[in-house]
């Protein structure tokens, strides 16, 4: 009878495997006290607890949707929270076509949003525009909104999406906590139209 | 009686004479036209005519045919006549220098909608529609882009490379 495992000599799941720890950033320990930046603490705090807001307008939203199933489960990034109200969120997802006439919408949930904000373009569309090179689509997000990270494909695998979360991820544990303060920052918004 | 598309054609010329023209069938569907000027005597007459009683009206939409001198643009009204289950197709034909045509909003609530996004696209002016304005895309766009003198990719664009797609 063909069994129903089919490895014969399972290993046995081991806790400590199972786990993983974040890495520690870089400090001073010692015994009892651990001192490192503000920056680092935040960053690890920040990256480890992103809520994402996502705007799907089509396909690739479809694909986000596997990403936050079970299979791909994007909360073992500590996106577990998916808002859908721009103030709550860290994260604008921007996932498929945006026609021209849903950018003032685009920007205006991305001007609702509290800072520090982050903006992941998902797929072609979101990108450039994709395949639709035509009057009617907005060519890429990044016409009306800054955007942090673009994530390829037509649509993306969820396994894309999830990489494209990891690298905000690396970006958020990186990012100075007076990054937004800086000229440089206010000179990209300013670059958008956004005080 | 069942009304067919015969009884149709009869009525209109002997109603409009020489000023119906092309008729013609497709997919067992009537067609014709007139002039510009006639569109609502001919909408309200296919309307309130008992026998004929075409009350609804299907689609209103645009044409664009660069090459038809003086006739570039065509507004097409597809009628229906509930009762019978018969179709009508009918068109008048427009310069794209004057693009004056006679709203049919006041015979048929739907065409409101319908004309402002024909507006929206071919810039058909109907004159007397209570609310002519862009429908479907932005309203800071000024051109009517299903035009065929536009291309359809947009023009304003600086971050692809045209070679790569097929503009170069």
């Amino acid at each position: 009878m063909r069994p129903v495992r089919f490895n014969l000599n399972p290993k046995e799941a081991e806790i400590s495997e199972a786990i993983s720890m974040g890495k520690a950033p870089d400090g001073v320990p010692g015994d009892g006290f651990f001192a490192t930046q503000l920056s680092s603490v935040v960053g690890l705090a920040r990256k480890n607890s992103l809520w994402p807001l996502p705007f799907a307008t089509s396909c690739c939203g479809i694909e986000f949707m596997a990403t936050m199933a079970s299979h791909y489960d994007l909360s073992r990034f500590g996106s577990e929270r998916v808002g859908f109200s721009p103030r709550q969120c860290d994260l604008l997802m921007v996932m498929g076509t945006i026609a021209k006439k849903m950018a003032p919408v685009l920007r205006q949930v991305y001007l609702q949003m509290a800072e520090p904000r982050w903006v992941i373009a998902v797929g072609a569309c979101a990108s450039s525009g994709g395949i639709f090179d035509t009057y009617s689509v907005l060519q890429g997000i990044d016409q009306v909104i800054p955007v942090d990270v673009y994530v390829p494909g037509c649509p993306p695998r969820p396994e894309a999406i999830i990489d494209g979360f990891m690298k905000i991820q690396e970006l958020v544990g990186q990012e100075s906590i007076r990054r937004r303060n800086s000229e440089k920052y206010k000179d990209l918004l300013n670059s958008y139209g956004i005080q | 009686m069942a009304l067919t598309n015969d009884t149709i054609q009869n009525k209109l010329v002997e109603k409009f004479g020489d000023q119906v023209s092309n008729f013609s069938t497709a997919s067992g569907i009537l067609s014709f036209e007139s002039a510009k000027e006639l569109n609502l005597k001919i909408l309200q007459y296919l309307y309130e005519e008992p026998i004929l009683g075409f009350t609804f009206l299907t689609d209103l939409c645009g044409v664009n045919y660069p090459d038809n001198k003086g006739a570039e643009l065509v507004v097409v009204y597809h009628l229906h006549n509930f009762s019978e289950n018969i179709r009508l197709r009918y068109s008048v034909s427009t310069s794209i220098d004057e693009t004056n045509v006679f709203t049919a909003s006041k015979i048929f609530e739907s065409a409101n909608w319908m004309e402002r996004e024909t507006y929206d696209f071919f810039g058909i002016n109907f004159i007397g529609h209570p609310n002519l304005k862009r429908i479907l895309n932005v309203d800071e766009m000024d051109y009517f882009p299903l035009r065929k003198e536009y291309p359809l990719e947009d023009q304003t664009r600086i971050d692809k490379d045209d070679e790569m797609f097929g503009r170069g």
